[in-house]
Protein backbone atom coordinates (compact mmCIF):
# COMPACT_ATOMS: atom_id res chain seq x y z
CA UNK A 1 0.00 0.00 0.00
CA UNK A 2 1.14 3.54 -1.20
CA UNK A 3 2.61 5.24 1.98
CA UNK A 4 3.62 9.51 2.97
CA UNK A 5 6.81 8.77 4.89
CA UNK A 6 7.27 10.30 8.21
CA UNK A 7 10.80 11.48 9.27
CA UNK A 8 12.27 11.58 12.55
CA UNK A 9 14.28 14.10 13.76
CA UNK A 10 15.04 14.66 17.30
CA UNK A 11 11.90 15.20 19.33
CA UNK A 12 9.86 16.58 16.08
CA UNK A 13 8.07 14.48 13.17
CA UNK A 14 8.83 15.38 10.08
CA UNK A 15 6.36 14.81 6.85
CA UNK A 16 6.71 15.98 3.39
CA UNK A 17 3.35 15.45 1.52
CA UNK A 18 4.69 15.09 -2.42
CA UNK A 19 1.48 13.78 -4.08
CA UNK A 20 -1.62 14.76 -4.70
CA UNK A 21 -3.97 12.61 -1.64
CA UNK A 22 -7.03 11.12 -1.90
CA UNK A 23 -8.98 9.94 0.84
CA UNK A 24 -7.13 6.68 1.74
CA UNK A 25 -3.70 8.09 1.75
CA UNK A 26 -5.02 10.95 4.00
CA UNK A 27 -6.49 8.49 6.50
CA UNK A 28 -3.29 6.39 6.39
CA UNK A 29 -1.22 9.64 7.40
CA UNK A 30 -3.38 10.28 9.76
CA UNK A 31 -2.94 6.94 11.29
CA UNK A 32 0.74 6.42 11.08
CA UNK A 33 1.56 10.17 12.69
CA UNK A 34 -0.48 9.89 15.40
CA UNK A 35 0.88 6.16 16.32
CA UNK A 36 4.60 7.99 15.12
CA UNK A 37 3.81 10.02 17.89
CA UNK A 38 2.72 7.96 20.61
CA UNK A 39 5.79 5.24 19.99
CA UNK A 40 8.51 8.52 19.52
CA UNK A 41 6.92 10.71 21.97
CA UNK A 42 7.69 13.36 19.64
CA UNK A 43 6.89 16.79 20.80
CA UNK A 44 6.05 18.53 17.68
CA UNK A 45 4.98 17.56 13.92
CA UNK A 46 5.57 19.39 10.74
CA UNK A 47 3.74 18.60 8.13
CA UNK A 48 4.73 20.47 4.84
CA UNK A 49 2.52 20.70 2.16
CA UNK A 50 4.23 22.93 -0.41
CA UNK A 51 4.28 20.44 -3.22
CA UNK A 52 0.23 19.99 -2.69
CA UNK A 53 -1.91 21.79 -4.96
CA UNK A 54 -5.38 20.53 -4.00
CA UNK A 55 -6.72 21.06 -0.10
CA UNK A 56 -10.76 20.08 -0.19
CA UNK A 57 -12.67 19.82 2.84
CA UNK A 58 -11.79 16.03 3.57
CA UNK A 59 -7.79 17.09 3.36
CA UNK A 60 -8.40 19.77 5.22
CA UNK A 61 -10.50 17.83 7.89
CA UNK A 62 -7.32 15.48 8.03
CA UNK A 63 -5.16 18.08 9.26
CA UNK A 64 -7.14 19.36 11.82
CA UNK A 65 -7.57 16.21 13.12
CA UNK A 66 -3.65 15.83 12.99
CA UNK A 67 -3.36 18.85 15.23
CA UNK A 68 -6.23 17.73 17.74
CA UNK A 69 -5.13 14.62 18.17
CA UNK A 70 -1.39 15.90 18.59
CA UNK A 71 -2.51 17.88 21.13
CA UNK A 72 -4.02 15.94 23.02
CA UNK A 73 -0.95 13.57 22.96
CA UNK A 74 1.10 16.71 23.58
CA UNK A 75 2.62 17.81 20.35
CA UNK A 76 2.20 20.79 18.62
CA UNK A 77 1.18 20.30 14.77
CA UNK A 78 2.45 23.09 12.50
CA UNK A 79 1.57 23.16 8.36
CA UNK A 80 3.78 25.25 5.94
CA UNK A 81 3.76 25.84 2.85
CA UNK A 82 0.63 26.46 2.12
CA UNK A 83 0.38 27.95 -1.83
CA UNK A 84 -1.41 31.12 -2.08
CA UNK A 85 -4.03 29.44 -4.16
CA UNK A 86 -4.77 26.60 -1.48
CA UNK A 87 -5.13 29.46 1.20
CA UNK A 88 -7.58 30.89 -1.22
CA UNK A 89 -9.69 27.99 -2.38
CA UNK A 90 -9.88 26.96 1.27
CA UNK A 91 -11.68 30.48 2.98
CA UNK A 92 -13.81 30.24 -0.11
CA UNK A 93 -15.09 26.78 0.65
CA UNK A 94 -15.38 27.41 3.97
CA UNK A 95 -12.64 25.54 5.67
CA UNK A 96 -10.54 28.00 8.28
CA UNK A 97 -8.00 24.99 9.40
CA UNK A 98 -8.66 27.26 12.76
CA UNK A 99 -6.24 25.09 15.58
CA UNK A 100 -4.17 24.43 12.96
CA UNK A 101 -1.06 26.25 13.57
CA UNK A 102 0.97 27.25 10.09
CA UNK A 103 4.00 28.84 9.00
CA UNK A 104 5.43 30.38 5.76
CA UNK A 105 8.11 26.82 5.44
CA UNK A 106 9.87 24.41 6.63
CA UNK A 107 12.41 27.07 8.44
CA UNK A 108 9.92 29.09 10.24
CA UNK A 109 8.00 26.06 11.13
CA UNK A 110 10.94 24.43 12.86
CA UNK A 111 11.12 27.72 14.67
CA UNK A 112 7.85 27.77 15.83
CA UNK A 113 7.86 24.50 16.64
CA UNK A 114 11.23 25.61 19.31
CA UNK A 115 9.40 28.41 20.69
CA UNK A 116 6.31 26.12 21.52
CA UNK A 117 8.53 23.68 22.81
CA UNK A 118 10.78 26.18 24.53
CA UNK A 119 8.17 27.63 25.89
CA UNK A 120 6.26 25.06 27.84
CA UNK A 121 10.07 24.27 29.24
CA UNK A 122 10.69 27.81 30.44
CA UNK A 123 7.15 27.44 31.89
CA UNK A 124 7.77 24.42 34.06
CA UNK A 125 11.22 26.01 35.68
CA UNK A 126 9.58 29.66 36.08
CA UNK A 127 6.94 27.49 38.28
CA UNK A 128 9.62 25.15 40.19
CA UNK A 129 11.09 28.59 41.03
CA UNK A 130 8.27 29.99 42.77
CA UNK A 131 7.54 26.89 44.60
CA UNK A 132 11.24 27.53 45.86
CA UNK B 1 -22.80 28.45 -25.52
CA UNK B 2 -20.55 26.02 -27.75
CA UNK B 3 -18.96 22.69 -26.60
CA UNK B 4 -15.76 23.10 -28.09
CA UNK B 5 -14.34 19.48 -26.80
CA UNK B 6 -15.87 16.90 -24.11
CA UNK B 7 -14.33 13.67 -22.84
CA UNK B 8 -16.04 11.04 -20.35
CA UNK B 9 -13.91 9.60 -17.37
CA UNK B 10 -15.47 7.16 -15.19
CA UNK B 11 -14.91 7.49 -11.79
CA UNK B 12 -15.29 3.79 -9.44
CA UNK B 13 -12.56 3.79 -7.18
CA UNK B 14 -10.73 6.75 -5.14
CA UNK B 15 -7.43 6.74 -7.11
CA UNK B 16 -9.54 7.73 -10.57
CA UNK B 17 -10.32 10.71 -8.51
CA UNK B 18 -6.19 12.10 -8.71
CA UNK B 19 -6.58 11.24 -12.82
CA UNK B 20 -9.55 12.77 -12.98
CA UNK B 21 -8.02 15.97 -11.06
CA UNK B 22 -4.93 15.57 -13.24
CA UNK B 23 -7.40 15.88 -16.31
CA UNK B 24 -8.96 18.93 -15.29
CA UNK B 25 -5.77 20.26 -14.52
CA UNK B 26 -4.26 19.71 -18.29
CA UNK B 27 -7.54 21.19 -19.92
CA UNK B 28 -8.12 24.11 -17.98
CA UNK B 29 -4.09 25.20 -18.12
CA UNK B 30 -4.36 24.82 -22.15
CA UNK B 31 -7.39 27.06 -22.09
CA UNK B 32 -4.96 29.52 -19.94
CA UNK B 33 -6.88 29.70 -17.04
CA UNK B 34 -5.10 31.06 -13.97
CA UNK B 35 -3.95 29.20 -11.04
CA UNK B 36 -6.51 30.40 -8.56
CA UNK B 37 -9.43 29.54 -11.03
CA UNK B 38 -8.16 26.01 -11.67
CA UNK B 39 -7.36 25.58 -8.00
CA UNK B 40 -10.72 26.24 -7.33
CA UNK B 41 -12.65 24.33 -9.96
CA UNK B 42 -10.65 21.70 -9.18
CA UNK B 43 -11.16 22.00 -5.22
CA UNK B 44 -14.99 21.69 -6.16
CA UNK B 45 -14.83 18.49 -8.79
CA UNK B 46 -12.97 17.17 -6.14
CA UNK B 47 -15.50 17.89 -3.26
CA UNK B 48 -18.25 16.43 -6.12
CA UNK B 49 -16.33 13.42 -7.23
CA UNK B 50 -16.45 12.51 -3.68
CA UNK B 51 -19.74 12.58 -3.09
CA UNK B 52 -20.66 10.42 -6.18
CA UNK B 53 -17.86 7.66 -4.82
CA UNK B 54 -19.21 7.93 -0.99
CA UNK B 55 -23.02 8.70 -1.62
CA UNK B 56 -23.75 7.56 -5.33
CA UNK B 57 -21.15 4.30 -5.26
CA UNK B 58 -19.29 5.88 -8.27
CA UNK B 59 -20.48 7.14 -11.40
CA UNK B 60 -19.58 8.91 -14.78
CA UNK B 61 -18.22 12.61 -15.11
CA UNK B 62 -18.29 14.71 -18.13
CA UNK B 63 -15.65 16.89 -19.01
CA UNK B 64 -15.95 19.63 -21.55
CA UNK B 65 -14.65 23.13 -22.71
CA UNK B 66 -16.89 25.24 -23.70
CA UNK B 67 -17.35 28.57 -24.96
CA UNK B 68 -19.50 31.48 -24.59
CA UNK B 69 -19.20 35.07 -26.28
CA UNK B 70 -15.58 33.80 -27.37
CA UNK B 71 -14.68 33.23 -23.63
CA UNK B 72 -13.75 29.75 -22.68
CA UNK B 73 -14.72 28.05 -19.40
CA UNK B 74 -14.64 24.40 -18.62
CA UNK B 75 -17.76 22.55 -17.75
CA UNK B 76 -17.84 19.65 -15.74
CA UNK B 77 -21.10 17.12 -15.17
CA UNK B 78 -20.99 14.23 -12.60
CA UNK B 79 -23.66 11.61 -13.17
CA UNK B 80 -24.36 8.64 -10.26
CA UNK B 81 -26.65 6.50 -10.16
CA UNK B 82 -26.96 6.03 -6.32
CA UNK B 83 -29.92 6.88 -3.53
CA UNK B 84 -30.48 10.43 -4.80
CA UNK B 85 -30.89 13.54 -2.80
CA UNK B 86 -34.27 13.66 -1.10
CA UNK B 87 -33.82 17.45 0.61
CA UNK B 88 -31.61 19.48 -1.82
CA UNK B 89 -32.10 22.63 -0.06
CA UNK B 90 -31.28 21.08 3.41
CA UNK B 91 -27.89 19.24 1.02
CA UNK B 92 -26.76 22.90 -0.05
CA UNK B 93 -26.87 24.34 3.68
CA UNK B 94 -23.11 24.78 5.22
CA UNK B 95 -22.88 21.68 7.84
CA UNK B 96 -25.47 19.84 6.94
CA UNK B 97 -23.86 16.09 6.53
CA UNK B 98 -25.80 12.26 6.17
CA UNK B 99 -22.33 11.16 7.18
CA UNK B 100 -19.40 12.21 9.12
CA UNK B 101 -18.26 14.79 6.92
CA UNK B 102 -18.08 18.47 7.85
CA UNK B 103 -20.78 19.24 5.58
CA UNK B 104 -18.91 21.87 3.53
CA UNK B 105 -18.53 19.53 -0.04
CA UNK B 106 -21.87 21.08 -1.87
CA UNK B 107 -22.19 24.41 -0.76
CA UNK B 108 -18.01 24.75 -0.16
CA UNK B 109 -18.08 23.55 -4.04
CA UNK B 110 -20.98 26.06 -5.40
CA UNK B 111 -19.41 28.81 -4.01
CA UNK B 112 -16.07 27.92 -5.41
CA UNK B 113 -17.40 27.69 -9.04
CA UNK B 114 -19.25 30.27 -11.40
CA UNK B 115 -22.11 28.12 -12.03
CA UNK B 116 -23.78 25.39 -10.32
CA UNK B 117 -27.24 23.46 -11.04
CA UNK B 118 -27.82 19.94 -9.07
CA UNK B 119 -30.98 17.42 -10.38
CA UNK B 120 -31.96 14.63 -8.09
CA UNK B 121 -34.20 11.92 -8.12
CA UNK B 122 -34.94 9.57 -5.17
CA UNK B 123 -33.67 5.70 -5.85
CA UNK B 124 -32.78 7.17 -9.64
CA UNK B 125 -29.54 9.33 -8.55
CA UNK B 126 -28.01 12.27 -8.64
CA UNK B 127 -26.31 15.02 -11.56
CA UNK B 128 -24.78 17.68 -10.57
CA UNK B 129 -22.94 20.33 -13.35
CA UNK B 130 -20.49 23.03 -12.08
CA UNK B 131 -18.94 25.75 -14.61
CA UNK B 132 -15.95 28.05 -14.24
CA UNK B 133 -15.06 30.71 -16.75
CA UNK B 134 -11.34 31.34 -17.54
CA UNK B 135 -11.71 35.27 -16.55
CA UNK B 136 -13.61 33.62 -13.86
CA UNK B 137 -16.73 35.44 -13.90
Amino acid sequence: MERIPILKMGSFLLVSIQVDLYDRLALTLENDLINMVSKTEAKGVLIDISAVSIVDSFMGRILGNIASMSKIMDAATVVVGMQPAVAITLVELGLTLSGVHTALDVEQGMELLREKIGQVDTDEEGLYDSYI
Amino acid sequence: MIVISKEKISIQKEQDVVLFRNRIKEVATKIGMSLVNQTKLITAASELVRNMLRYGGGGITHLEVISRNSIPGVRLIFQDEGPGIEDIPLAMKDGFSTGKSLGLGLPGAKRLVNDFSIKSEVGKGTTVTIIRWKNGL
